[in-house]
């Protein structure tokens, strides 16, 4: 078994070894060795150097560096040759089993897929002869059918031959039926006649009236005998009650003609109306083809007139073609108007729409306005000052001397320092200098007191007057000590009522009335003046603006007033 | 609504005098006149054989009755209760008779239509007319009495006659251009005569008193047509009812079709209104089912009824016709006009138990009767757009344009209306079972108060008429006059 495998093997690889000639030849030799070498070992202790040479020979054979010379020993094997050369084998036959191995696989696909494709076969096959075998149905269903069809239609020919025959028959049975029946009739009348006859001779049962009195008329006149007149006279009813009835009958249409009449009166006269105030905008419109209707126009208006008055054919004949011209153009107009309807209808759709949008504006403006103002009110100073900065150029400037003021201002304030530090330094020095006095007197009021004496007294006079005159001099400086303390309070007020003012310019200005003016002018210190008529300007400034919102304001009553003017008209 | 106690009649002969003031009734071949307000018998006649025919004359005063098997006629006087008057046909026979519109002269039809006997009872003359049609309706008299229009055979071809009913003159006498005549009818002014052809062929041909052929109308061809033809009393309408169940109205100036009433097996017309009579057999207790109650019969076999208004669409049971026999009950063959020409009430033979009303102002249905059973009879009021009929059972029915009644008729005994006829004056009823009458009195006082009230208060249904609330089971206090 091994050995089968193993032949298989070599069959299976000989596809491979077909490619090389050395291959196919070693293939050959191969089995030979194979077996061979099953029957006894390759390589004996004697046979080394054969060996040797095969092996060196088949290795060359093989395309590989020859292992061994045949002129070197067996023992001068290169190891080096020989390994290389077994390691190129063994790569060789690694690389074969790996190829046989996708061969292999190669093969099991290949395989599984012939199975498959068999298969589909034989299924295909099976498909097509049943496909065939119904072609082959309705192919015969198709020729039965045509058969019946056939068959059908030579039917209908006969039904129809038929139909037709039947159809004579009935009529010659009809007209021989209707013979039959006049025959018959007149056989039956024959013997109508002939029984009134028998009837009439017979004795013993004859009609008979039995009355016991007979009774006038119903209009109580007696019968006349029938002569020429009263024929004429039954003429002449029979035509006078035609006559009573046509007359009824006419004068019920006259009645009914005259109701129509009315209204068809009515009616043209609307149409005229209204075919004659469409004209001028006709006019406009095809002015050409009016001008060349505009006679016929005129000529139907007046014979309808006349002919709703007339009675004659003619009359008629006018009157509907003149109706009818005038519902053609009655109708023509309609129609017109419908499609300008809708257009119009747009176009007044628009129009409300832009009127609709512009009191949008209008009175998104006014609210705009509006909460300008309250936010003028309401906003803090520095919004307003930018606001105002914006509303009016007057306010840059007014700021400009505003900050020169201020500038000003500054540099007083330091002269004021300066100043009032000289004046502290002073006061210092002179506290120093009232404490030393202080000090001497009351050294001297001890001296004094302990040393009370007349020559004390003149002493003291003479002290009190040079003190007094000291008071005297000291107090103005008292006071101007106390002035500087006074300025100082003062320049703090300015400090304070500075930022006042700037408010208050402010709230001059939402205020418009110039009765602030003053009162600005009140709160604020007397040095300010200028100041003060600088903000009154700006007032008067900004009032002009405020004048302005007030027109607008004033407009927009005038607009509404305007707009209640037009809704009320 | 008060009804009378029951009557005897035979043969259905039961007829108001044209003045409205007597009730002739027949029984066997005795003849009753009562004074129609007090149903008292004013007059009793034997006459020689059971009656057949019973006919007033135009002026009240005169009866006629007719005993056809014997070829006998018998006039009565009421006026003078002693005078006779014997008519003997004699062999030649007697198939019908009739009064001429002046009550003084006798048309008497012989067997096989030999001829028309004319007897006067002011002369005893006799006159013959020959070759009259043995047709639907071969005589007609025009409405105001001065003529009559006559079919004639001769030689196979169809006649008209016309005669002046005062002296019989022939006035006029031409051909039809008819296949096989089938009737004659004058309009009610009297100057036009529809004639019809035979159902083989819808033909309406109008002709003039004076002979002239004024039109010709056909609607189709092949299939059978003219069923039944009638006027309007305005002669403004000449109705056609066919076998194709149709009916086309004719218009007097132009004899063209103006308008077509189809009668569908399914209603949805949304204008119309559907009635429909709803039998519900008596809730008997098992207590109740005593001795007495059995005795009584008739209240335990009763059924009440009462019309509903169907919502539409209605489907009415059709019958099919057996298409194998002649004269197939199927098409249009009862028409019939209010008084006022307002309305027309139809009824199509294939739904025998429906009743079709038509507003002819609108030209479009008004109201459909749907009854349990067929329907036998049915008459206009001839004062007032309101219709009775009834169906073969112990009830009567009404419509009016406010609503429609169903009445139990309440006498012992199972009296079944078989056929009914108005009073001239609209204020009673005559509703005849197979042997009994009886009178139905409308109380037309307290009609006309509803009908006032209705007018007032714009209360379209009158107490009386309201469908829904008196529908069913109308209490009838039964007023037994003497």
């Amino acid at each position: 078994m091994p050995e089968s495998s193993l032949v298989r093997h070599l069959h299976s690889s000989s596809p491979e070894c077909r490619t090389s000639p050395v291959r196919h030849f070693s293939r050959s030799l191969l089995p030979q060795h194979r077996n061979s070498s099953m029957l006894s070992t390759f390589c004996t202790e004697h046979n080394v150097q054969d060996c040797l040479s095969h092996i060196s020979q088949e290795i060359s054979s093989l395309g590989f560096p020859p292992v061994w010379a045949v002129s070197a020993s067996p023992s001068e094997l290169s190891v080096v040759a020989v390994l290389n050369c077994m390691y190129e084998l063994i790569q060789l036959h690694r690389r074969n089993i790996q190829t046989l191995e996708n061969m292999e696989m190669e093969q099991l696909k290949s395989s599984s897929e012939v199975d498959f494709l068999q298969l589909t076969s034989t299924r295909l096959k099976e498909q097509l002869e049943l496909s065939r075998r119904e072609n082959a149905g309705l192919l015969e269903r198709e020729r039965q059918l045509q058969l019946k069809v056939k068959s059908l239609q030579t039917c209908l020919k006969n039904e129809k031959e038929e139909v037709q025959k039947l159809q004579n028959i009935i009529a010659s049975r009809a007209s021989q039926y209707n013979h039959e029946m006049k025959r018959k009739e007149r056989e039956f009348n024959k013997l109508k006649e002939r029984m009134n006859q028998l009837l009439v001779d017979k004795k013993e049962k004859k009609q008979a009236i039995d009355v016991l009195n007979s009774i006038g008329r119903a209009d109580g006149k007696r019968s006349l005998w029938k002569t020429g007149k009263t024929e004429a006279k039954h003429e002449g009813e029979m035509y006078k009650t035609l006559l009573s009835d046509y007359d009824t009958r006419q004068r019920e249409l006259v009645l009914e003609n005259a109701e129509l009449r009315k209204v068809l009166q009515q009616m043209k006269k609307d149409m005229v109306s209204i075919l004659s105030s469409r004209k001028p905008t006709l006019k406009g419109d095809k002015h050409k083809d009016d001008c060349i209707q505009a006679d016929s126009e005129e000529e139907v208006f007046n014979s309808s007139k006349e002919s709703v008055e007339l009675y004659c054919v003619h009359a008629r004949e006018k009157l509907t073609t003149s109706i009818r011209l005038q519902w053609r153009r009655l109708k023509s107009h309609v129609e017109r108007l419908d499609s300008q309807a809708s257009l119009a209808q747009r176009e007044t759709r628009k129009e409300e729409m832009d009127r609709l949008m512009l009191d949008l504006q209008q009175c998104k403006d006014f609210i705009q306005t509006q909460e300008q103002l309250l936010q003028q009110q309401l906003s803090s100073p520095c919004d307003e000052e930018t606001a105002s900065l914006l509303s009016d150029c007057y306010m840059l400037q007014e700021k400009e001397r505003l900050r020169e003021e201020w500038g000003t201002l500054e540099e007083q304030r330091k002269i004021f320092e300066r100043e009032r530090k000289t004046f502290t330094d002073a006061a210092i020095r002179l506290s120093h200098e009232r404490k030393a006095f202080e000090e001497d007197r009351a050294t001297w009021l001890k001296h004094q007191f302990l040393n009370l004496s007349p020559f004390a007294d003149s002493k003291t006079s003479q002290m009190s007057k040079s003190k007094s005159s000291f008071l005297i001099s000291v107090e103005p400086e008292a006071s101007a000590a106390s002035a500087p303390e006074k300025l100082i309070r003062s320049d703090l007020d300015f400090h304070t009522h500075r930022s006042v003012p700037l408010t208050t310019q402010s709230a001059g200005e939402l205020y418009p009335t110039p009765c602030l003016i003053p009162e600005n002018s009140l709160t604020k210190p007397k040095r300010e003046a200028a100041h003060v008529d600088e903000s009154s300007i700006f007032c008067n400034g900004n009032i002009p603006a405020q004048h302005k919102l007030w027109k607008n304001s004033e407009d927009h009553c005038s607009h509404s007033l305007k707009r209640e003017k037009n809704s009320s008209i | 609504m008060n009804f009378s106690e029951l009557f005897k009649q035979s043969n259905q002969l039961c007829k108001v005098s044209p003045d409205g003031k007597y009730l002739a009734t027949c029984v066997q071949y005795r003849l009753v006149i009562r004074d129609v307000s007090t149903l008292q018998i004013l007059q009793l006649y034997t006459c020689l054989d059971q009656i057949t025919h019973m006919e007033w004359a135009s002026d009240s005063l005169f009866i006629l009755c007719a005993m056809y098997k014997r070829g006998l006629v018998q006039v009565w006087s009421l006026e003078q209760p002693d005078w006779h008057c014997k008519i003997d046909e004699g062999s030649i026979g007697l198939v019908s008779s009739r009064w001429s519109p002046d009550g003084r002269h006798i048309l008497n039809t012989t067997e096989f239509h030999l001829r028309i006997t004319v007897w006067s009872l002011c002369t005893k003359a006799v006159s013959y007319i020959k070759y009259p049609k043995a047709c639907q309706k071969g005589t007609d008299f025009s409405r105001d009495g001065c003529y009559m229009a006559l079919a004639e055979r001769r030689d196979c071809k169809d006649y008209v006659s016309v005669f002046v009913c005062d002296d019989w003159h022939l006035l006029r006498h031409f051909e039809t251009e008819t296949q096989d005549l089938a009737g004659l009818e004058w309009s009610p002014n009297g100057c036009v005569l529809a004639v019809w052809d035979s159902c083989l062929e819808y033909k309406v041909l109008l002709y003039s008193l004076d002979g002239r052929l004024l039109s010709t109308y056909s609607a189709y061809e092949w299939s059978l047509g003219v069923k039944s033809v009638t006027w309007s009393p305005s002669s403004q309408f000449l109705a056609i009812g066919s076998y194709d169940e149709k009916v086309r109205i004719l218009n007097h100036i132009t004899w063209k079709k103006i308008a077509q009433f189809d009668h569908p097996a399914t209603i949805n017309n949304a204008k119309a209104v559907v009635y429909k009579e709803v039998e519900r057999r008596t809730a008997v207790g098992s207590d109740d089912l005593s001795l007495h109650n059995i005795t009584i019969g008739t209240t335990l076999f009763n059924t009440q009824s009462k019309y509903e208004i169907c919502p539409l669409p209605v489907q009415i049971p059709v019958v099919k016709p057996d298409p194998d026999r002649a004269n197939p009950k199927i098409g249009v063959s009862t028409l019939a006009f209010s008084s006022d020409s307002r309305y027309l009430a139809t009824k199509n033979d294939n739904m025998a138990s429906v009743v079709w009303i038509w507003d002819m102002q609108k030209m479009n249905l008004e109201a459909v009767l749907e009854q349990t059973s067929a329907v036998r009879c049915f008459q206009w009021d001839p004062r007032r757009p309101r219709l009775a009929l009834c169906t073969a059972n112990t009830k009567l029915y009404l419509w009016s344009p406010a609503g429609c009644v169903s009445v139990q008729v309440p006498t012992e005994g199972g009296f079944q209306v078989q056929s009914l006829s108005w009073h001239g004056s609209g204020d009673s009823l005559i509703l005849l079972g197979k042997e009994q009458l009886c009178l139905c009195f409308m109380d037309t006082d307290q009609e006309d108060k509803a009908h006032l009230q209705s007018q007032d208060g714009k209360q379209t249904e009158s107490q009386e008429m309201d469908p829904v609330s008196t529908s069913e089971h109308h209490p009838p206090c039964t007023s037994k006059r003497p």
